[in-house]
């Protein structure tokens, strides 16, 4: 029986960065309903249609209210669980249940980051500022990051994410990618702008021409929202 | 001498309405075709074109530190094989050897049914999901992440299921308990994993 109490996702992933994914569970919505503790699939800040012709609006519904919907609730079901085997001082069930937290917990922090990362093409505007003197700084131009970035998730093998990170120790921007929905966090880094190459996220327009999808996505990043996670993970 | 990709074993409508003309046109036509072609640009003049794909697979996975290489030979090899274990009008029951030995290591088909379904459903990301023979009859299930291949662990797999989302997205988008159930009741040709089989407690 789950206790109501606080269950911290941040100690089951990112273990190497833990201050930097407790700051970012801490974000994801989380209820207490009747003692049970359940993560809440949050809104899309815009219309499941507002991303076109970039990605589809049924491309959105399925990846919002299916494959981000089922990974919270599969999420919830595995806490759940483990708050009944540590209860019960299980050992060999919670360590049994740690690959459904990790996969489904990573999907939900990821997810949750990529819808803010999106934004509508109209209301997109490239990077300024301190973010982009970053950028400038480490790649040369904003064309060169989006080219290197566009071509090492591209060359993810199987499911997985391309992501922006800053690293906290050097204060550094990074380019990374992580296989599956393995957090970002696990490698050190704060996520700043992540792009979801699992094929559910293209497939149905972009069919296997990954490269083309990485093209487009350019279009709708929300640079303001990166630039506002790339002031808070530096502060 | 570059590979070529053998010809699908039958016409890309021929597994309708259970996997539609579409997903094979991308899944034979783009996906394994690009697997094919660029396994064949990586080897070229180089030793490898002169073994057989089973070899290019095995030597490209260098003892489990695999060369860029691998991830293409082994998806040609992979996606060939899965082409070979379904056939229009599949599904029903295998007999025979091949039955009794389900039976003997999983205790029932469906019991197997489940056992592989759930394999290919907790591959969290891309994968496959396979039956394996060993020499003495024995069957079991194993899961495997992106192109990885239990041939690369010397095993005998028998059957095998693609969980990549390009293999069932088009035709049930997130719906993989589905495609998987469609799978295991309407596509499996029981024949064909029977003569591996076959070959395999030889």
């Amino acid at each position: 029986m789950a206790s109501g109490r606080v269950i911290n996702l941040a100690r089951f992933l990112g273990r190497a960065a833990e201050p930097a994914a407790a700051a970012q569970s801490s974000a994801l919505q989380y209820s207490t309903v009747g003692g049970v503790a359940a993560y809440k699939l949050p809104d899309l800040p815009y219309d499941h249609s507002a991303l076109e012709p970039v990605i589809s609006g049924e491309i959105m519904e399925l990846h919002h209210k299916k494959h981000h919907a089922a990974y919270v609730t599969n999420l919830n079901k595995a806490l759940e669980e483990y708050a009944d085997a540590e209860s019960n001082k299980d050992l060999q069930k919670m360590i049994s249940l740690q690959s459904a937290i990790n996969f489904n917990g990573g999907g939900h922090i990821n997810h949750d980051i990529f819808w803010t990362n999106l934004c509508p093409e109209k209301d997109a505007a490239p990077p300024s500022g301190e973010l982009l003197a970053a950028i400038e700084a480490k790649w040369g131009s904003l064309e060169k990051f989006t080219a290197t970035f566009s071509a090492k998730t591209a060359a993810v093998q199987g499911s997985g994410w391309g992501w922006l990170g800053l690293n906290k120790e050097t204060k550094a921007l990074e380019i990374a990618t992580c296989a599956n929905q393995d957090p970002l966090a696990a490698k050190g880094l704060v996520p700043l702008l992540g792009i979801d190459v699992w094929e559910h996220a293209y497939y149905l327009q972009y069919k296997n021409v990954r490269p083309d999808y990485l093209k487009a996505i350019w279009k709708v990043v929300n640079w303001e929202n990166v630039a506002q996670r790339y002031k808070a993970a530096k502060a | 001498m570059p590979f070529t990709l053998p010809p699908l074993p039958y016409a890309m409508d021929a597994l309708e309405p259970h996997m539609s003309k579409r997903t094979l046109e991308f899944h034979y036509g783009k996906h394994h075709q690009a697997y094919l072609d660029n396994m064949n640009k990586q080897i070229a003049g180089s030793e490898l074109e002169a073994k057989t794909l089973e070899g290019v697979v095995l030597s490209s996975w260098n003892n489990g530190s695999p060369t860029p290489v691998f991830n293409n030979a082994a998806q040609v090899w992979n996606h060939t094989f899965f082409w070979e274990n379904m056939k229009p009008n599949g599904g029903g029951a295998p007999s025979g050897k091949l039955a009794d030995a389900i039976n003997a290591s999983f205790g029932s088909l469906d019991e197997f049914k489940a056992q592989f379904k759930n394999a290919g459903a907790t591959q969290f990301g891309s994968g496959w999901a396979w039956l394996v023979a060993d020499k003495a009859g024995k069957l079991t299930v194993e899961k495997t992440p992106n192109a990885v291949t239990p041939l690369v662990e010397g095993k005998t797999p028998i059957l095998t299921m693609d969980v990549w989302e390009h293999a069932y997205y088009l035709d049930v988008q997130n719906r993989r308990p589905d495609y998987m159930n469609t799978f295991v009741e309407k596509l499996i040709d029981w024949e064909a994993v029977a003569k591996r089989f076959e070959v395999a407690t030889a």
